[in-house]
Order: C-alpha cells, then structure tokens, then sequence
C-alpha cells in the first residue's frame, strides 16, 4: 500500500471520538526502518501508524511479540534502537513535532515532556543509589529551591502511594518489592508534569494485586494532570482495564484502532477478534482459540494483507495489496481490513468458542501428598500441604509470586529433595530426591518448566532434545527412538521437521511445545507443568493451553497446572488449591472456588484479576 | 520406509550439528575480524618459526661457529652468542620445545581447572565451598612463585615444569568457569536432565559444557599466552631446558651480558616470545569478542519471561 492511505487515515481523525479537544499526541504516518546494512535492503518495521490521544487519556497499544510495539513507544520519544532510522511522519507533542528535534534539544525535553516507564523496573533503577537521590536527580530540573525542591519530592511518593513506607528515600531498590519499584518508576516518570507518558508493559511480572493498584495509580495520575499515555501490553485484560483507546499493532501496521469499548465489544479486525477470543475468562469454562502461526518479521511480510495468511475470513482480494483502514463506525473506530464491517457485525452474535467439556469423574487419586513442609535453609518455604491429585483430572495451583508455587513443583519432581511429609504416587511411596526414586516413577511423573526460552538446551537440535528421556530409560534402536520422537512431536502438534532444527530457530511457542513433547515421550501418568504460559503472547498462551489440555483428555493424563493466571484455571482444570505464603488456604472445585470462595484471601485475588470490561461474544 | 526415512534424518541432524560446532563459528567469526587476522596471523609467523626453523637453522644450535658475540655477518645473519653459536641457529631451534611446553600444560590447566569449577558448580553446598576454598589457597601463591617453589624443590625437570604451570592455571581456571556454569546449571535443561536421574557426568558432559565452550575458548587463549611467559621466564631464571640446549628464555639469560656487542643474542628470542604474547592476547580478545555474539538471538528473546521467572521462586 502507498503512504497517501496511511495520510488519508491520519486526515480522517485519529482515536479520539468527535476529535474536538486539543490533542497531548498526536502521530502521523509514523515510518520506522532497518536501516541498509551489508547485503540487506532497508525495510520498515512500523509504518502508515497515526493515531492521537487527548489530555487525561490513556491509549493501548495492543500487539504479539515481534509487532513492534517497543519500536514505537521508543519512537514516540524520539529515539530508535541502533540499526533502525526514522523513516517519515510526525510525532506532534502539544502542537510540536518532536522527530526534527536536535538531540540535545530531545534531552532537554524528554523527562519535561515525554516520560518514559520501562518494562522491567528493576534494571531501570540504579542498585547502588539510593532511591532518594535518584528522585532527587529527576528534579534537577524542577524550579525552585531546595525546600521545594524537597516539598515536591514528598507530593511524589504521596501521589503514587508510597508515601506510608518508612524510610523509602534511604532505601536501596533492592530493598523494594518489584510493585514498589515500579511505583518509584511511575514517581520519576510524573516528577516534572510531563505531557505525554509511554508505558511499556509496565506491569509485566508483577502480580494480580500488585498490578491492580500500580494500574489505578497511572489512571489517577493521568486524569488528575491531564496526562496522556500510550500503554504497551500484549495483555488485553489489562488494557481493558485501563485505556480509553486502543490501538491494534500487527507487523508494524495498525490493525484496528478506536474506543477501547468499541474494539473490545465488536471487534472488526480478524487479527483483533483472534487475540480477543484468546483471552480466557473468568465466568466460564471455554476452549480456548489461539492464533495459528506467527507475525512475519519485517522483511518476510506476505503480499497483500499482511495478516491475511493466519485468517480465517481471507478472501482472493485480500492478496491484492495491503487494504485501507476502512471506517467501522462514525465514533472514529477503524480498521485495516476489507472486511472489517463484516467482522464487527459478527461480534454480536454468538462466537465460535465451545464450551469446554467437562473432566472425567472422581476416580482415585493418583498422588496424595499429605502434610508436605519445605524448607530453603532456615526459611520455611512450605508447610503442611495436603491435596491429592485424581487420576485424568487436572489440578491447578494457584497464588502470588513468592506463595511457594514452583518450590512445590520442584518437591514432586524430585529437584527440591529436602522436603518432609508423606507422599504416595499410584499407591507406592514417592521418596523426596530423585536419586532414590524408581525408573518406573521417575518415567510416570514429568515436569514442564516456567520459561521456554531456558528449558531447552541451545546447542542441541530438537531431536535430540526429546530424545533424552528416551534414550536415558530404553535401549531402542536408532530407528525406533525416531519414530517415538515423531509421535511425541505429533502430539505437541509440531511437524516431523522440527526435529533438525535448534532451539534459537523456534518461536517461544513452539519451544514451550517442544518441551511438551519431552515431557510426553516417555508417556507419563503425571505432568507437572510449572507457568508453563507465562512467557508467552496471550495468543500462543491459548494455544498452548488447549494442547494440554486436549491432551489430557485424549491420553488420560493426570495434570497439576501452576499458574498466577486465574482466568486460565477456568479453562484447563477440575480441581483448585489456592497457596499463600507456603500455605494451602483453600481447595476444592474449580466452580466451587472461582464462584463461591470460602477464604478472604481467594476473594481478594478474584478481585484483582483483570477483567474485560466488555464481555466478548457471549454465546 | 519410515525407517529409511529416519536414518536419513538423523544423519541429517548429525550433520547440522557439525555446521553449528560452536567452537568453529566462534572461531570463525573471530578471525573474519581485522583484530582476530592480526593476532592469528602474528602467532602464526611465530608457531611457523619455531616449529619449521630446527629444519632451516644453518648450523647445530650448540656448535661453536664463530668468535663469541660476533656482529652479524653474510654467513651468520644474526651475529654470534656468548660462546661464539650462531644466533639465527638457536633462534630457529630454541622456540618449538618451549611452544610445545607451553600448550601441554595450558590444555592440561585448563581441564583440570575446568572440572573443578564446573563440579563446584553443579554439586554446589559443602564441595562447593571447600573446592573454592582449597583454589583460593593456591591463588594466593603468584604464579611465577608457585611454580618456582615445586622446579626448586624438585629439581628443573620438563614434565615438572609443565605441571607446576598446570597445577598453577587451575585455580584461575577453576573460578572462572564455575561462575560460568552457575549460570547454566539453573537453567531448566539442566534439571529436565536432573528429573530423569540421570548421573552428574552425563548431565555436565551433555547439558553443561557444550554451553560453556566459549568462556573455555578465552580462558585457553588467556592461559596460553601466560603459560608462555611463566615457561620463558622460568628458562630466565635456569629452570627449564638445561645449556647448552637453545630455548628463547635461556638465551635471553646468557646473552644479556654482551647486550652491547651483540644485541641479537637477546632481541631474536625477546621480539619471537612478544610477538607471541601480543598476537596470542590479541586473538583472544578477537574471540572474546566474538563469543558476545553468539546465542544472542537467543538472549534478546528472553525479554518478557525473564522478569516473571525471577519472580516466580
């Protein structure tokens, strides 16, 4: 597609309904490229983006791994990571275009009049200042004298709610929790009354409550000084929770951008829909829909509509050239996609996602873990936990970073193998290391960890991989171990030729599926998996949650699924243990404790999960 | 059929696996390097002369040719040395009994130092901290003395001077790689290993090293070039090849004394055995650098599960 359409959009009004205000931001045909280098030609990363936002508003800039989203928010501020160049178009600040700026002059005004929230707050904050004097640093350009100085300082910590911790301007960051870090990043970010605000992902790795309040305070903030965001997130819900806009980003082009109630009650982009139908919920038991493949990287983008390979509503004419944003409706709603009428209209109606079928019935349990305590040196990590795990049901256990989670995982693999307590596994007595369990146990239970991109070894091809397990307990021949490892893949839904490939050639998803079928090749009874998502897109989350659990169903798997993410627990398990601080503090169904907790402290975690405030496609 | 197919496959797969060697593309991405070209190229010229010069030296490297500290000539490029041998001679020959030295007990240091610190790593709680203990003892020696104390107790035997520079990389060696395998003995790989009961050897064999071949790569290039100077120095000081054998450390000993009538006698060896150093530290450096490079893709895609995994103990 030529720019004049990616200008004609940008004419047509941005994200703002009505379009009357002044505009805090607006972007216009914004272009970002790789620049040329040896042998490669110059592509653009982001392109043909416009959208504005109004004072006190906050947009979402929505988007898989690889859309470019960091690009742009880095963009926004005048600045591109090495390799890339601005390409074209307007960053407009309260009526200046920021992208001429010389940099000094971009020095003087980021802080002033961008401010920027990183992802990870930790590596943000220097380890050996003392939160104090980074504050301090910030006002250095502030007016006024010291006294004001020191005045504005304490109006900081009280407008993001820290104020009540003692002793916070001589503590170290290290000393913080990750929400409180977060909070001095938001503190730095407002210090000089800045009139835009990007925020990527500046939620991510924080937990349910924590992200909750951290969400409330950029709301109130913007609101209250008439600030205008651009949040970054690939979580939907928490967009949902918190932008007055959206904008869609796929392969560096806006896919869809309006009112944030709009795009999520009738979304008219395919790719929209797809990422929305994604998201599992809290009210009901669904299969989950993922989005088949991947976004092309820049350079490798089809012809046509961008997205139109992975859609499900891909007509002919979709391959003739990249589509217009085409009006959804007169509120300034917009899509790139011809049909995006089409697609919204369908919204209303009751969507594709079946309800998920109900678990086998109560059969006995395949482990019972009873009076479990754990220990890491002096600290008691675990105390008491009694649960059983009934054969070809999935059990989900659930709670805040730092409730011993993974700790529990870590003892029933037999990694942790200090733990006390009585445990049986089909009957026989499961030993706490694994150097004195059977083969025969040790084949039955398998464990899926947290992190994809850590779980499989860089230097060994994929068939080797999920070769090991077999090759460790069987003598096959080599034929023989290929067919298994074909089977294995089979059923984590990859495809025979992976198996030359190497980790770094793998998405995220499908390194997460590759450790699956590790798990699997040796056919086990139980499967522990370990936040088996919680690296990955909401979309590729999805996808690989309904592996597992069709899975389960199909192979008659025991699961025991560790998660932070409640919403998923509706859609993958039977069976419920809510643990705080090393404790179980409620356990049961998965209707009866997502419906009718019993415990305060479940109450309160139900209530902090992000919800959408639309529901989608309610069937 | 599908057997066939397999075994197609996994030759395949084998063959995958030579193209990616690490250590070959580390190698490889170095030398492509204007950095890594100029260090490999220096230890080259200086590997060639001393491993081809004993065959093109003009005369025996303990003949008495010439008057001693004769100028250089025609017929002795190099001048004469203290007892009147010809320089160019014992400058052929005195370089590859010191190289060959040198790379035995590097390999050597650097194994030994290797399965120390990465057991420390792997096993970790009490051995850890005794194996770091007992290494932080002999770090506490300096090099050069360490291996002084053993030649000078023992006797200047070769195969005791290659242990003692062996025995004195170890430790270095040792603490390096042990903070190294720290960090992959975390990672789940390792523990998917551990969950099979899979015995320690297997897993440090199989899952830990192939990811430490490139801190290993530096710390070779690092040791070689100390094991030279250590080698060279200790021939300084009369340890090491006995007169009236040729080796660069010793001929720098005897000459020094007719520094003025004959330089040569001490500027061939000392030029060779810098040139040395500096092209050996140069390439090391080349891929050092170029090791950064490596698995990187892999490392930026980290970016959003890291900060979850960290919180998620």
């Amino acid at each position: 597609m030529t720019a004049g359409n990616g200008e004609a959009a940008g004419r047509r009004g941005g994200a703002a309904p009505g379009g009357a205000g002044p505009m805090r931001l607006s972007v216009e045909n914004l272009q970002v490229l790789r620049a040329p280098s040896r042998g490669r030609a110059s592509v653009d990363v982001v392109d043909e983006v416009s959208f504005r936002v109004e004072p006190g508003q906050v947009l979402g800039l929505v988007g898989e791994s690889g859309s470019g989203k960091t690009t742009m928010a880095l963009a926004l501020l005048g600045h591109v990571r090495r390799g890339l160049v601005i390409g074209g178009g307007k960053v407009i600040v309260d009526g200046q275009d920021i992208l001429p700026l010389s940099p000094r002059e971009l020095q003087r005004m980021r802080g002033r009049q961008v401010a920027y929230v990183p992802q990870d707050p930790s590596s943000a904050l220097n380890p050996t200042l003392k939160i104090g004097t980074q504050l301090r640093e910030v006002l250095a350009g502030y007016e006024g004298d010291d006294r004001a100085r020191t005045q504005r300082l304490t109006e900081m910590l009280a407008e993001v709610g820290l104020s009540t911790v003692p002793g916070i301007l001589e503590s170290y960051p290290h000393q913080l929790s990750g929400g409180q870090q977060q909070r001095v990043g938001l503190a730095m970010a407002f210090a000089c009354r800045p009139q835009l605000i990007v925020l990527d992902e500046p939620t991510t790795g924080l937990d349910v409550t924590t992200q909750r309040r951290v969400l409330e305070t950029i709301r109130d903030l913007c609101r209250s000084y008439r600030v205008a965001a651009v949040y970054i997130s690939h979580d939907l819900a928490v967009v949902a929770e918190i932008a007055d806009y959206v904008a869609v980003l796929y392969a560096g082009r806006l896919a869809e951008v309006g009112a944030a109630r709009e795009v999520f009650a009738t979304p008219a982009h395919p790719y929209s829909r797809g990422l929305l139908r994604a998201v599992p919920s809290l009210d009901r038991s669904q299969v989950l829909m993922g989005l088949s493949g991947q976004p092309p990287r820049p350079g490798s983008r089809p012809s046509g509509c961008f997205f139109q390979p992975r859609c499900e509503f891909a007509v002919p004419e979709c391959e003739a050239g990249q589509p217009p944003m085409i009006e959804v409706s007169p509120a300034g709603h917009r899509a790139r996609c011809l049909r995006a009428v089409e697609v919204a209209a369908l919204a209303g109606a009751p969507d594709g996602s079946p309800a998920r079928p109900a678990g086998a019935g109560q059969t006995a349990p395949l482990l019972d873990v009873r009076g479990l305590s754990a220990t890491y040196g002096r600290k008691t990590v675990l105390s008491d936990l009694t649960f059983t795990v009934p054969g070809h049901q999935c059990v989900a256990v659930v709670g805040m970073s730092g409730s011993g989670k993974t700790t529990l995982a870590r003892c029933l693999v037999g990694l942790h193998p200090t733990w006390t307590g009585d445990a049986a596994f089909a009957g026989q007595p499961l030993t706490a290391g694994v150097r004195r369990r059977s083969g025969d146990q040790l084949r039955r239970i398998q464990y899926v960890s947290q992190n994809p991109y850590l779980a499989l070894n860089p230097r060994r091809t994929v068939g080797q991989i999920v070769e090991q397990p077999l090759a460790h307990f069987e003598k096959l021949s080599a034929s023989q171990r290929y067919e298994r490892v074909v089977a294995a893949l089979t059923w984590a839904a990859l495809r025979e030729s992976f198996v030359d490939l190497y980790p770094d050639q793998l998405s995220g998803g499908e390194r997460q599926r590759v450790a699956i079928a590790r798990a699997l090749i040796l056919e086990p009874d139980l499967l522990v998996c370990d936040e088996v998502t919680s690296a990955l897109d909401v979309s590729v989350q999805a996808a690989i949650v309904e592996l597992l659990r069709r899975l389960q169903a199909e192979r008659g798997l025991s699961m025991i699924f560790i998660t932070h993410n409640l919403p998923l627990v509706r859609s993958i398990a039977d069976h419920v243990v809510v643990m705080n601080d090393g404790r179980i503090c409620e356990r049961g169904t998965v209707t009866e404790v997502l419906e009718a907790p019993k415990d305060a402290y479940t109450t309160q975690l139900l209530a902090d999960v992000p919800k959408m405030t639309v529901p989608v496609g309610e069937g | 059929m599908a057997s066939n197919a397999a075994l197609t496959v996994l030759r395949s797969a084998g063959r995958g696996r030579a193209r990616r060697r690490e250590w070959v593309a580390v190698l490889g991405r170095a030398v492509r390097t204007s950095r890594g070209a100029t260090g490999l190229a220096i230890v080259g010229v200086v590997v060639l002369i001393a491993a081809i010069g004993p065959a093109l030296a003009p005369y025996p490297s303990t003949a008495f040719v010439t008057a001693p500290f004769a100028n250089p000539s025609l017929k002795f490029p190099l001048g004469a040395d203290t007892l009147g041998r010809d320089v160019l001679s014992r400058t052929l020959d005195g370089g590859w009994q010191l190289l060959l030295m040198a790379a035995v007990a590097t390999l050597l240091g650097v194994a030994v130092g290797a399965i120390i610190g990465v057991g420390a790593a792997y096993v970790g709680g009490k051995w850890d901290t005794l194996l770091m203990r007992a290494v932080d003892v002999i770090l506490a020696f300096p090099q050069l003395v360490f291996a002084l104390l053993l030649v000078s107790i023992l006797g200047p035997k070769i195969w005791l001077i290659v242990l003692a520079v062996a025995i004195s990389h170890a430790p270095q060696v040792a603490r390096v790689t042990r903070a190294a395998a720290l960090d992959v003995c975390e990672r789940d790989f390792v523990r998917a290993a551990q969950i099979l009961g899979m015995p320690a050897r297997k897993v440090i064999r199989r899952e830990v090293l192939p990811n430490l071949t490139s801190v290993l790569m530096v710390e070779l290039g690092l040791r070689l070039t100390y094991s030279i100077l250590v080698i060279a120095g200790l021939s300084f000081l009369g340890f090491g090849l006995q007169p009236p054998a040729a080796s660069w450390g010793l001929m720098i000993n005897e000459n020094r004394i007719g520094l003025v009538a004959n330089p040569w006698g001490v500027l061939a060896p000392t030029l060779l055995i810098a040139a040395l150093t500096i092209g050996m530290n140069t390439l090391t450096d080349a891929i050092a650098r170029a090791s950064l490079g490596v698995g990187r893709q892999a490392d930026d895609a980290l970016l959003p599960g890291l900060v979850v995994a960290g919180a998620g103990q």
